[in-house]
Protein backbone atom coordinates (compact mmCIF):
# COMPACT_ATOMS: atom_id res chain seq x y z
CA UNK A 1 0.00 0.00 0.00
CA UNK A 2 2.75 2.41 0.94
CA UNK A 3 4.57 1.55 -2.26
CA UNK A 4 1.47 2.55 -4.18
CA UNK A 5 1.34 6.01 -2.61
CA UNK A 6 5.04 6.42 -3.22
CA UNK A 7 4.48 5.54 -6.87
CA UNK A 8 1.55 7.98 -7.09
CA UNK A 9 3.57 10.76 -5.46
CA UNK A 10 6.47 10.13 -7.81
CA UNK A 11 4.13 10.11 -10.82
CA UNK A 12 2.61 13.43 -9.78
CA UNK A 13 6.05 14.92 -9.19
CA UNK A 14 7.37 13.74 -12.57
CA UNK A 15 4.21 14.86 -14.41
CA UNK A 16 4.24 18.20 -12.59
CA UNK A 17 7.83 18.99 -13.52
CA UNK A 18 7.32 17.79 -17.08
CA UNK A 19 4.26 20.03 -17.42
CA UNK A 20 6.15 23.01 -16.01
CA UNK A 21 8.94 22.49 -18.54
CA UNK A 22 6.41 22.10 -21.35
CA UNK A 23 4.68 25.29 -20.25
CA UNK A 24 7.81 27.39 -20.75
CA UNK A 25 9.01 25.77 -23.97
CA UNK A 26 5.56 25.02 -25.37
CA UNK A 27 4.40 28.64 -25.05
CA UNK A 28 7.66 29.93 -26.54
CA UNK A 29 7.64 27.48 -29.45
CA UNK A 30 3.89 27.90 -30.03
CA UNK A 31 4.33 31.67 -30.19
CA UNK A 32 7.31 31.49 -32.55
CA UNK A 33 5.49 29.09 -34.85
CA UNK A 34 2.36 31.26 -34.83
CA UNK A 35 4.13 34.55 -35.51
CA UNK A 36 7.56 33.80 -36.91
CA UNK A 37 8.25 33.57 -40.60
CA UNK A 38 11.50 31.70 -40.97
CA UNK A 39 12.83 28.97 -43.25
CA UNK A 40 12.41 25.43 -42.00
CA UNK A 41 9.38 26.28 -39.89
CA UNK A 42 7.36 23.34 -41.15
CA UNK A 43 10.25 20.95 -40.63
CA UNK A 44 10.72 22.15 -37.05
CA UNK A 45 7.04 21.80 -36.31
CA UNK A 46 6.94 18.29 -37.77
CA UNK A 47 10.00 17.22 -35.80
CA UNK A 48 8.57 18.54 -32.55
CA UNK A 49 5.29 16.74 -33.23
CA UNK A 50 7.05 13.41 -33.74
CA UNK A 51 6.52 12.18 -30.14
CA UNK A 52 2.82 11.92 -31.00
CA UNK A 53 3.42 9.19 -33.57
CA UNK A 54 6.76 7.58 -32.70
CA UNK A 55 6.71 4.51 -30.44
CA UNK A 56 7.80 5.54 -26.93
CA UNK A 57 10.56 2.95 -27.11
CA UNK A 58 12.07 4.77 -30.07
CA UNK A 59 11.99 8.02 -28.11
CA UNK A 60 13.51 6.25 -25.13
CA UNK A 61 16.30 4.97 -27.33
CA UNK A 62 16.95 8.43 -28.75
CA UNK A 63 17.14 9.77 -25.22
CA UNK A 64 19.57 7.06 -24.14
CA UNK A 65 21.76 7.95 -27.09
CA UNK A 66 21.55 11.65 -26.29
CA UNK A 67 21.83 11.83 -22.50
CA UNK A 68 23.44 8.49 -21.63
CA UNK A 69 26.94 8.43 -20.15
CA UNK A 70 28.44 7.48 -23.50
CA UNK A 71 26.89 10.46 -25.25
CA UNK A 72 28.78 13.75 -25.53
CA UNK A 73 26.25 15.57 -23.38
CA UNK A 74 26.08 12.76 -20.81
CA UNK A 75 29.86 12.55 -20.58
CA UNK A 76 30.10 16.33 -20.15
CA UNK A 77 27.46 16.31 -17.40
CA UNK A 78 29.28 13.49 -15.65
CA UNK A 79 32.74 15.05 -16.00
CA UNK A 80 31.67 18.57 -15.11
CA UNK A 81 29.11 18.02 -12.38
CA UNK A 82 29.23 14.32 -11.59
CA UNK A 83 25.61 14.03 -12.74
CA UNK A 84 24.26 10.86 -14.27
CA UNK A 85 20.76 11.32 -15.59
CA UNK A 86 19.99 7.74 -16.57
CA UNK A 87 17.97 5.84 -13.94
CA UNK A 88 16.98 8.97 -12.05
CA UNK A 89 13.57 10.58 -11.69
CA UNK A 90 14.93 13.57 -13.57
CA UNK A 91 15.37 11.30 -16.59
CA UNK A 92 11.71 10.36 -16.23
CA UNK A 93 10.85 14.08 -16.26
CA UNK A 94 12.80 14.59 -19.48
CA UNK A 95 11.10 11.60 -21.10
CA UNK A 96 7.63 12.71 -20.00
CA UNK A 97 8.14 16.32 -21.06
CA UNK A 98 9.24 15.29 -24.54
CA UNK A 99 6.38 12.86 -24.99
CA UNK A 100 3.82 15.43 -23.83
CA UNK A 101 5.38 18.41 -25.63
CA UNK A 102 3.19 18.33 -28.78
CA UNK A 103 0.10 18.47 -26.58
CA UNK A 104 1.24 21.89 -25.34
CA UNK A 105 2.85 23.65 -28.28
CA UNK A 106 0.17 22.74 -30.82
CA UNK A 107 -2.80 24.16 -28.87
CA UNK A 108 -0.59 27.10 -27.83
CA UNK A 109 0.15 27.83 -31.47
CA UNK A 110 -3.54 27.65 -32.38
CA UNK A 111 -4.44 29.88 -29.44
CA UNK A 112 -1.87 32.50 -30.43
CA UNK A 113 -3.06 32.43 -34.02
CA UNK A 114 -6.62 33.08 -32.83
CA UNK A 115 -5.63 36.32 -31.08
CA UNK A 116 -6.78 39.30 -33.18
CA UNK A 117 -3.59 41.10 -34.31
CA UNK A 118 -5.54 44.35 -34.20
CA UNK A 119 -5.60 44.15 -30.40
CA UNK A 120 -1.81 44.03 -30.37
CA UNK A 121 -1.71 46.96 -32.77
CA UNK A 122 -4.03 48.88 -30.48
CA UNK A 123 -1.65 48.28 -27.57
CA UNK A 124 1.29 49.32 -29.74
CA UNK A 125 -0.29 52.66 -30.62
CA UNK A 126 -1.04 53.18 -26.92
CA UNK A 127 2.70 53.11 -26.29
CA UNK A 128 3.08 49.65 -24.77
CA UNK A 129 6.39 47.89 -25.43
CA UNK A 130 6.48 44.61 -27.35
CA UNK A 131 7.29 42.33 -24.37
CA UNK A 132 4.59 44.04 -22.31
CA UNK A 133 2.09 43.51 -25.15
CA UNK A 134 2.84 39.79 -25.01
CA UNK A 135 2.17 39.58 -21.28
CA UNK A 136 -0.75 42.00 -21.18
CA UNK A 137 -2.68 41.21 -24.35
CA UNK A 138 -1.48 38.18 -26.28
CA UNK A 139 -0.89 35.72 -23.45
CA UNK A 140 -4.07 36.47 -21.47
CA UNK A 141 -6.16 36.04 -24.62
CA UNK A 142 -4.45 32.77 -25.56
CA UNK A 143 -4.29 31.46 -22.00
CA UNK A 144 -7.42 29.34 -22.05
CA UNK A 145 -6.23 27.30 -25.03
CA UNK A 146 -2.78 26.92 -23.52
CA UNK A 147 -4.19 25.75 -20.19
CA UNK A 148 -6.32 23.07 -21.84
CA UNK A 149 -3.19 21.79 -23.58
CA UNK A 150 -1.26 21.81 -20.30
CA UNK A 151 -3.85 19.65 -18.58
CA UNK A 152 -3.75 17.13 -21.42
CA UNK A 153 0.03 17.16 -21.22
CA UNK A 154 -0.14 16.52 -17.48
CA UNK A 155 -2.43 13.55 -18.05
CA UNK A 156 -0.18 12.23 -20.80
CA UNK A 157 2.94 12.66 -18.64
CA UNK A 158 1.20 10.83 -15.81
CA UNK A 159 0.60 7.85 -18.05
CA UNK A 160 4.01 7.84 -19.74
CA UNK A 161 5.49 4.34 -19.71
CA UNK A 162 7.75 3.24 -22.56
CA UNK A 163 10.34 5.98 -22.76
CA UNK A 164 10.34 6.35 -18.96
CA UNK A 165 11.10 2.69 -18.42
CA UNK A 166 14.00 2.85 -20.86
CA UNK A 167 15.73 5.92 -19.42
CA UNK A 168 14.68 5.85 -15.78
CA UNK A 169 14.19 2.15 -15.18
CA UNK A 170 11.94 0.82 -12.46
CA UNK A 171 13.51 1.40 -9.08
CA UNK A 172 10.76 1.23 -6.43
CA UNK A 173 10.48 4.48 -4.48
CA UNK A 174 12.99 6.17 -6.78
CA UNK A 175 11.98 5.93 -10.41
CA UNK A 176 9.05 3.54 -10.35
CA UNK A 177 6.05 5.64 -11.45
CA UNK A 178 2.44 4.42 -11.32
CA UNK A 179 2.35 3.16 -14.87
CA UNK A 180 5.64 1.31 -14.46
CA UNK A 181 4.44 -0.10 -11.13
CA UNK A 182 1.36 -1.52 -12.86
CA UNK A 183 3.56 -3.34 -15.33
CA UNK A 184 5.79 -4.69 -12.56
CA UNK A 185 2.80 -5.82 -10.47
CA UNK A 186 1.28 -7.72 -13.38
CA UNK A 187 4.63 -9.28 -14.24
CA UNK A 188 4.99 -10.43 -10.63
CA UNK A 189 1.44 -11.84 -10.57
CA UNK A 190 0.32 -9.38 -7.85
CA UNK A 191 -3.09 -8.83 -9.37
CA UNK A 192 -4.62 -7.11 -6.33
CA UNK A 193 -1.81 -4.55 -6.33
CA UNK A 194 -2.33 -4.00 -10.05
CA UNK A 195 -6.06 -3.54 -9.42
CA UNK A 196 -5.63 -0.68 -6.99
CA UNK A 197 -2.85 0.93 -9.05
CA UNK A 198 -5.04 0.87 -12.13
CA UNK A 199 -7.98 2.36 -10.24
CA UNK A 200 -5.89 5.20 -8.85
CA UNK A 201 -4.37 5.96 -12.25
CA UNK A 202 -7.78 5.97 -13.92
CA UNK A 203 -9.31 8.20 -11.27
CA UNK A 204 -6.55 10.79 -11.55
CA UNK A 205 -6.71 10.75 -15.36
CA UNK A 206 -10.49 11.18 -15.38
CA UNK A 207 -10.20 14.15 -13.04
CA UNK A 208 -7.61 15.81 -15.28
CA UNK A 209 -9.55 15.19 -18.48
CA UNK A 210 -12.75 16.49 -16.91
CA UNK A 211 -11.06 19.76 -16.00
CA UNK A 212 -9.51 20.01 -19.46
CA UNK A 213 -12.92 19.47 -21.04
CA UNK A 214 -14.50 22.09 -18.83
CA UNK A 215 -11.83 24.61 -19.80
CA UNK A 216 -12.22 23.83 -23.48
CA UNK A 217 -16.00 23.94 -23.63
CA UNK A 218 -16.65 26.51 -20.90
CA UNK A 219 -17.19 30.18 -21.52
CA UNK A 220 -15.50 30.48 -24.85
CA UNK A 221 -14.21 33.98 -25.27
CA UNK A 222 -15.06 36.68 -22.81
CA UNK B 1 1.25 71.60 -40.29
CA UNK B 2 -0.62 68.86 -38.50
CA UNK B 3 0.55 66.26 -40.89
CA UNK B 4 2.56 66.09 -44.02
CA UNK B 5 3.10 62.86 -45.77
CA UNK B 6 4.30 61.61 -49.07
CA UNK B 7 4.28 57.86 -49.23
CA UNK B 8 4.34 54.99 -51.63
CA UNK B 9 3.49 51.43 -50.85
CA UNK B 10 2.88 48.37 -52.98
CA UNK B 11 0.89 45.45 -51.68
CA UNK B 12 0.80 42.15 -53.48
CA UNK B 13 -1.67 39.36 -53.07
CA UNK B 14 -1.08 36.59 -55.56
CA UNK B 15 -1.03 38.13 -59.01
CA UNK B 16 -2.77 41.31 -58.00
CA UNK B 17 -0.87 44.34 -56.93
CA UNK B 18 -2.14 47.48 -55.27
CA UNK B 19 -0.16 50.67 -55.48
CA UNK B 20 -0.62 53.43 -52.97
CA UNK B 21 0.89 56.75 -53.94
CA UNK B 22 -0.34 59.72 -51.97
CA UNK B 23 1.03 63.05 -51.00
CA UNK B 24 -0.95 65.24 -48.70
CA UNK B 25 -0.37 67.82 -46.06
CA UNK B 26 -2.89 69.66 -43.99
CA UNK B 27 -3.06 72.32 -41.37
CA UNK B 28 -6.76 71.85 -40.83
CA UNK B 29 -7.71 70.62 -37.43
CA UNK B 30 -10.19 68.28 -39.02
CA UNK B 31 -9.25 66.44 -42.14
CA UNK B 32 -11.41 63.80 -43.73
CA UNK B 33 -10.05 61.30 -46.18
CA UNK B 34 -12.97 60.06 -48.19
CA UNK B 35 -12.97 57.08 -50.46
CA UNK B 36 -14.59 53.77 -51.25
CA UNK B 37 -13.24 50.58 -49.74
CA UNK B 38 -10.06 49.48 -51.44
CA UNK B 39 -9.01 53.05 -52.16
CA UNK B 40 -6.05 52.87 -49.80
CA UNK B 41 -7.37 55.27 -47.18
CA UNK B 42 -7.03 52.77 -44.38
CA UNK B 43 -3.49 51.96 -45.49
CA UNK B 44 -2.64 55.67 -45.45
CA UNK B 45 -3.97 56.08 -41.91
CA UNK B 46 -2.14 52.96 -40.69
CA UNK B 47 1.07 54.26 -42.21
CA UNK B 48 0.67 57.49 -40.24
CA UNK B 49 0.22 55.49 -37.04
CA UNK B 50 3.23 53.33 -37.82
CA UNK B 51 1.24 50.12 -38.23
CA UNK B 52 2.20 49.84 -41.90
CA UNK B 53 5.65 50.62 -43.21
CA UNK B 54 5.67 52.52 -46.51
CA UNK B 55 8.16 51.49 -49.19
CA UNK B 56 9.26 55.05 -49.78
CA UNK B 57 8.56 58.63 -48.77
CA UNK B 58 8.22 60.45 -45.49
CA UNK B 59 5.63 61.17 -42.82
CA UNK B 60 5.62 64.17 -40.52
CA UNK B 61 3.11 64.43 -37.72
CA UNK B 62 2.69 67.74 -35.93
CA UNK B 63 6.01 68.97 -37.29
CA UNK B 64 7.94 65.89 -36.26
CA UNK B 65 9.38 63.44 -38.76
CA UNK B 66 8.26 59.98 -37.74
CA UNK B 67 9.14 58.21 -40.95
CA UNK B 68 11.64 58.96 -43.67
CA UNK B 69 12.70 56.13 -45.91
CA UNK B 70 15.61 58.15 -47.31
CA UNK B 71 17.03 59.09 -43.92
CA UNK B 72 16.30 55.69 -42.41
CA UNK B 73 13.90 57.07 -39.83
CA UNK B 74 11.09 54.79 -38.71
CA UNK B 75 9.68 55.75 -35.35
CA UNK B 76 7.76 52.81 -33.82
CA UNK B 77 4.02 53.32 -33.26
CA UNK B 78 4.70 53.42 -29.52
CA UNK B 79 6.49 56.76 -29.85
CA UNK B 80 4.45 58.54 -32.51
CA UNK B 81 2.08 60.16 -30.02
CA UNK B 82 -0.81 59.55 -32.35
CA UNK B 83 -3.98 57.96 -31.07
CA UNK B 84 -5.78 55.49 -33.29
CA UNK B 85 -9.41 54.50 -33.03
CA UNK B 86 -10.04 51.27 -34.91
CA UNK B 87 -13.09 50.62 -37.04
CA UNK B 88 -14.40 47.98 -34.65
CA UNK B 89 -12.73 49.71 -31.69
CA UNK B 90 -10.35 46.86 -30.79
CA UNK B 91 -11.17 47.01 -27.08
CA UNK B 92 -9.32 44.47 -24.98
CA UNK B 93 -11.97 41.81 -24.34
CA UNK B 94 -10.29 40.48 -21.20
CA UNK B 95 -10.26 43.85 -19.46
CA UNK B 96 -13.04 45.93 -17.94
CA UNK B 97 -13.95 49.40 -19.17
CA UNK B 98 -11.84 50.94 -16.41
CA UNK B 99 -8.84 48.76 -17.28
CA UNK B 100 -9.25 49.51 -20.97
CA UNK B 101 -9.35 53.25 -20.37
CA UNK B 102 -6.38 53.12 -18.00
CA UNK B 103 -4.38 50.77 -20.24
CA UNK B 104 -1.90 53.32 -21.55
CA UNK B 105 -1.19 54.79 -18.11
CA UNK B 106 0.54 51.64 -16.92
CA UNK B 107 3.75 50.85 -18.71
CA UNK B 108 4.93 47.63 -17.04
CA UNK B 109 4.27 43.99 -17.86
CA UNK B 110 1.01 43.88 -15.94
CA UNK B 111 -2.39 45.29 -16.76
CA UNK B 112 -4.01 47.86 -14.50
CA UNK B 113 -5.93 46.18 -11.68
CA UNK B 114 -9.71 45.95 -11.78
CA UNK B 115 -9.83 48.58 -9.04
CA UNK B 116 -7.28 50.80 -10.84
CA UNK B 117 -7.81 54.37 -9.68
CA UNK B 118 -6.27 57.40 -11.27
CA UNK B 119 -7.67 60.84 -11.58
CA UNK B 120 -7.26 60.74 -15.33
CA UNK B 121 -9.24 57.51 -15.63
CA UNK B 122 -12.12 58.91 -13.59
CA UNK B 123 -12.02 62.11 -15.60
CA UNK B 124 -12.34 60.33 -18.92
CA UNK B 125 -14.95 57.89 -17.62
CA UNK B 126 -16.99 60.91 -16.56
CA UNK B 127 -16.40 62.80 -19.78
CA UNK B 128 -17.84 59.91 -21.76
CA UNK B 129 -20.53 59.04 -19.20
CA UNK B 130 -18.98 55.64 -18.63
CA UNK B 131 -18.76 55.82 -14.85
CA UNK B 132 -21.56 53.33 -14.24
CA UNK B 133 -20.03 50.90 -16.74
CA UNK B 134 -16.51 50.92 -15.30
CA UNK B 135 -16.67 47.27 -14.25
CA UNK B 136 -18.34 45.91 -17.38
CA UNK B 137 -16.49 44.00 -20.09
CA UNK B 138 -16.56 45.18 -23.72
CA UNK B 139 -18.91 42.39 -24.82
CA UNK B 140 -21.50 43.73 -22.36
CA UNK B 141 -21.55 47.18 -23.97
CA UNK B 142 -23.60 48.69 -26.77
CA UNK B 143 -21.94 49.99 -29.93
CA UNK B 144 -22.01 53.60 -28.83
CA UNK B 145 -20.58 52.75 -25.41
CA UNK B 146 -17.78 50.79 -27.05
CA UNK B 147 -16.90 53.74 -29.18
CA UNK B 148 -16.77 56.01 -26.14
CA UNK B 149 -14.45 53.57 -24.39
CA UNK B 150 -12.22 53.44 -27.46
CA UNK B 151 -12.05 57.25 -27.58
CA UNK B 152 -11.38 57.55 -23.86
CA UNK B 153 -8.64 54.92 -24.09
CA UNK B 154 -7.06 56.74 -27.03
CA UNK B 155 -7.24 60.25 -25.58
CA UNK B 156 -6.03 59.52 -22.05
CA UNK B 157 -2.40 59.38 -23.12
CA UNK B 158 -2.60 62.94 -24.45
CA UNK B 159 -1.86 62.30 -28.12
CA UNK B 160 -0.89 65.05 -30.53
CA UNK B 161 -3.09 63.70 -33.29
CA UNK B 162 -6.23 61.60 -33.34
CA UNK B 163 -6.59 59.10 -36.17
CA UNK B 164 -10.05 57.66 -36.71
CA UNK B 165 -10.71 54.67 -38.95
CA UNK B 166 -14.36 54.68 -40.09
CA UNK B 167 -15.48 55.51 -36.54
CA UNK B 168 -19.24 55.33 -37.20
CA UNK B 169 -19.53 52.43 -39.62
CA UNK B 170 -20.14 49.88 -36.86
CA UNK B 171 -23.14 51.81 -35.50
CA UNK B 172 -26.78 51.78 -36.54
CA UNK B 173 -28.03 54.95 -38.30
CA UNK B 174 -29.70 56.66 -35.30
CA UNK B 175 -26.73 56.14 -33.08
CA UNK B 176 -24.45 57.30 -35.87
CA UNK B 177 -26.05 60.75 -35.78
CA UNK B 178 -25.73 60.95 -31.98
CA UNK B 179 -22.13 59.84 -31.90
CA UNK B 180 -21.19 62.19 -34.73
CA UNK B 181 -22.51 65.13 -32.70
CA UNK B 182 -20.73 63.86 -29.62
CA UNK B 183 -17.39 63.58 -31.36
CA UNK B 184 -17.95 66.94 -33.03
CA UNK B 185 -18.47 68.62 -29.66
CA UNK B 186 -15.56 66.78 -28.09
CA UNK B 187 -13.15 67.75 -30.83
CA UNK B 188 -14.20 71.39 -30.61
CA UNK B 189 -13.63 71.30 -26.88
CA UNK B 190 -10.28 69.52 -26.93
CA UNK B 191 -9.08 71.07 -30.17
CA UNK B 192 -7.11 67.99 -30.91
CA UNK B 193 -6.19 67.71 -34.56
CA UNK B 194 -7.82 64.73 -36.16
CA UNK B 195 -7.74 62.77 -39.36
CA UNK B 196 -10.78 60.67 -40.13
CA UNK B 197 -11.14 58.18 -42.93
CA UNK B 198 -14.62 57.30 -44.06
CA UNK B 199 -16.67 56.28 -47.06
CA UNK B 200 -19.71 58.13 -45.74
CA UNK B 201 -20.23 61.65 -47.18
CA UNK B 202 -22.30 62.51 -44.09
CA UNK B 203 -19.14 62.20 -41.96
CA UNK B 204 -17.32 64.45 -44.36
CA UNK B 205 -20.10 67.04 -44.14
CA UNK B 206 -19.60 67.39 -40.40
CA UNK B 207 -15.89 66.82 -39.93
CA UNK B 208 -14.52 67.74 -43.29
CA UNK B 209 -12.90 71.12 -42.80
CA UNK B 210 -10.62 69.65 -45.37
CA UNK B 211 -11.70 66.78 -47.51
CA UNK B 212 -9.41 64.61 -49.53
CA UNK B 213 -10.71 61.97 -51.86
CA UNK B 214 -8.79 58.82 -52.54
CA UNK B 215 -9.44 56.57 -55.45
CA UNK B 216 -7.59 53.37 -56.12
CA UNK B 217 -4.54 54.32 -54.16
CA UNK B 218 -4.13 57.87 -55.41
CA UNK B 219 -5.58 61.29 -54.72
CA UNK B 220 -8.49 62.63 -56.64
CA UNK B 221 -7.31 66.22 -56.92
CA UNK B 222 -10.38 67.38 -58.74
CA UNK B 223 -12.47 66.77 -55.69
CA UNK B 224 -10.29 68.04 -52.91
CA UNK B 225 -11.84 70.97 -51.15
CA UNK B 226 -11.49 73.07 -48.09
CA UNK B 227 -13.82 75.28 -46.19
CA UNK B 228 -13.17 78.91 -45.58
CA UNK B 229 -10.61 79.73 -42.95
CA UNK B 230 -12.14 80.56 -39.60
CA UNK B 231 -15.00 78.20 -40.10
CA UNK B 232 -12.77 75.45 -38.93
CA UNK B 233 -13.42 74.39 -35.36
CA UNK B 234 -13.17 77.89 -33.97
CA UNK B 235 -14.54 77.35 -30.52
CA UNK B 236 -15.04 79.86 -27.71
CA UNK B 237 -14.79 82.85 -29.95
CA UNK B 238 -11.02 82.88 -30.05
CA UNK B 239 -9.40 83.17 -33.38
CA UNK B 240 -8.35 79.61 -33.69
CA UNK B 241 -8.75 79.96 -37.41
CA UNK B 242 -6.91 76.97 -38.57
CA UNK B 243 -5.85 77.96 -42.00
CA UNK B 244 -8.03 75.71 -43.94
CA UNK B 245 -5.61 74.84 -46.56
CA UNK B 246 -4.60 71.55 -47.91
CA UNK B 247 -1.94 70.96 -50.42
CA UNK B 248 -2.01 68.02 -52.59
CA UNK B 249 0.63 66.83 -54.91
CA UNK B 250 1.17 64.24 -57.53
CA UNK B 251 -1.67 62.26 -58.85
CA UNK B 252 -0.05 59.70 -60.99
CA UNK B 253 -2.17 57.15 -62.67
CA UNK B 254 -0.39 54.40 -60.81
CA UNK B 255 -3.20 53.79 -58.47
CA UNK B 256 -4.94 51.04 -60.24
CA UNK B 257 -5.37 47.49 -59.27
CA UNK B 258 -3.36 45.76 -61.89
CA UNK B 259 -2.92 42.23 -62.94
CA UNK B 260 0.78 41.92 -63.08
CA UNK B 261 0.54 38.74 -65.11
Amino acid sequence: MEAMWAALALSLKVAGWATAIDLVFGVAVGFLLARGRFPGRDLIETTLALPMVLPPTVLGYYLLVMIGRRSEFGAWLHGQFGIDLIFTWQAAVIAASIVAFPLVFKPARAAFEAVDPQLEQAARVLGISEPAIFFRVTLPLAWRGILAGLLLAFARALGEFGATLMVAGSIPGKTQTLSVAVYEAVQAGQDHVADSLVLVTSAVSIAVLLSAGRLGAGRSGY
Amino acid sequence: MYFDCDIRKTLRAGKRAFHLDVRLQSNCQRTVILGPSGSGKSLTLKAMAGLVRPDAGYIRLDGRTVFDAGAGIDCPPQRREAAYVFQDYALFPHLTVRQNVGFALVRGWFNPAVAFRREAVDYWLETFQLGHLAHQYPNELSGGQRQRVALARALIAGPRLLLLDEPFSALDPDLRVTMRNELDGLQRRLRIPMVMITHDPADAAIFGDCIVRLREGALDTAEAKCREPGQASGAEGTAVGAEAAIRIGRNRATGRQQDSS
